[in-house]
């Protein structure tokens, strides 16, 4: 809660135009990313467009917020802002297409996963029940 | 209000936020009808990274700086909820 008027921020003409740039580079990624969504076949695509491309789109946003600021406390909360969004965005998409493998769904086409049957890698082990990865149900 | 900003970043500024704000409500088409819970939970992410960018727009637009608080605590609560709603799915249990 800072009581004080907002603080004379007097924006020049060169960090003007780096402010623009860096807001149309972020708008382009978060249209590419949003194109990705919505046209792409599968839960693991869209992902795939989204945890990179709206990721860079904010993060470039949230740095022209720290252009827009200086290196003073407000800006350097946008600095913290891009490093939280590259560490944790990769988490959460990994942990939503663990959820999604586990929930059993299945890729676009006749795309299988690796080791889990398809492909003539299996036909010539042979399956014999001992399938590696899988959980044993009802442990607790 | 916005006095001491130029005059094409402002209207950039407000353009963007045009923009990220109509992507909003596209992404909410795949929130909507996702044939699946993930794409729902993908769809609800990348809004709430949407708003994480309006956010941060907003700070610069207005002048207040206090709002790039606002997007770093939004990203925290989107984290923390894709981190919940995935493990809710699989688990059906969140506190053991």
């Amino acid at each position: 809660m800072t009581a004080e008027a907002a603080s004379a921020v007097s924006i020049g003409p060169v960090r003007g135009a780096l402010i623009v740039l860096l807001v149309a580079v972020g708008v382009a990624f978060l249209v590419v990313g949003t194109v990705g969504l919505l046209r792409l076949p599968d839960v693991y695509n869209r992902m795939h467009a989204t945890s990179k491309a709206t990721t860079l789109g904010a993060a470039s946003i949230a740095l022209a917020a720290f252009v827009f600021y200086g290196p003073g406390g407000d800006g350097l909360i946008g600095l913290v802002t891009v490093v939280f969004l590259f560490v944790t965005a990769p988490t959460g998409a990994h942990m939503i297409s663990q959820a999604a493998h586990r929930m059993g769904v299945g890729f676009y086409g006749g795309v299988e996963w690796p080791g889990e049957g398809g492909g003539e890698r299996a036909e010539e082990v042979g399956q014999d029940g001992s399938e590696t990865g899988s959980a044993s149900p009802g442990d607790d | 209000m916005a006095t001491e900003l130029p005059g094409f970043v402002e209207l950039s500024l407000q353009a963007a936020l045009v923009a990220a704000a109509a992507l909003t409500l596209l992404v909410s088409y795949r929130v909507i009808q996702g044939p699946t819970v993930p794409d729902r939970v993908v769809g609800l992410d990348t809004i709430g990274t949407n708003v994480v960018a309006i956010a941060a727009l907003w700070a610069m637009l207005s002048t207040q700086s206090f709002f790039v608080t606002v997007s770093l605590v939004l990203a925290i609560i989107g984290f923390i909820s894709t981190i919940t709603v995935a493990r809710y799915v699989t688990e059906g249990d969140i506190i053991e």
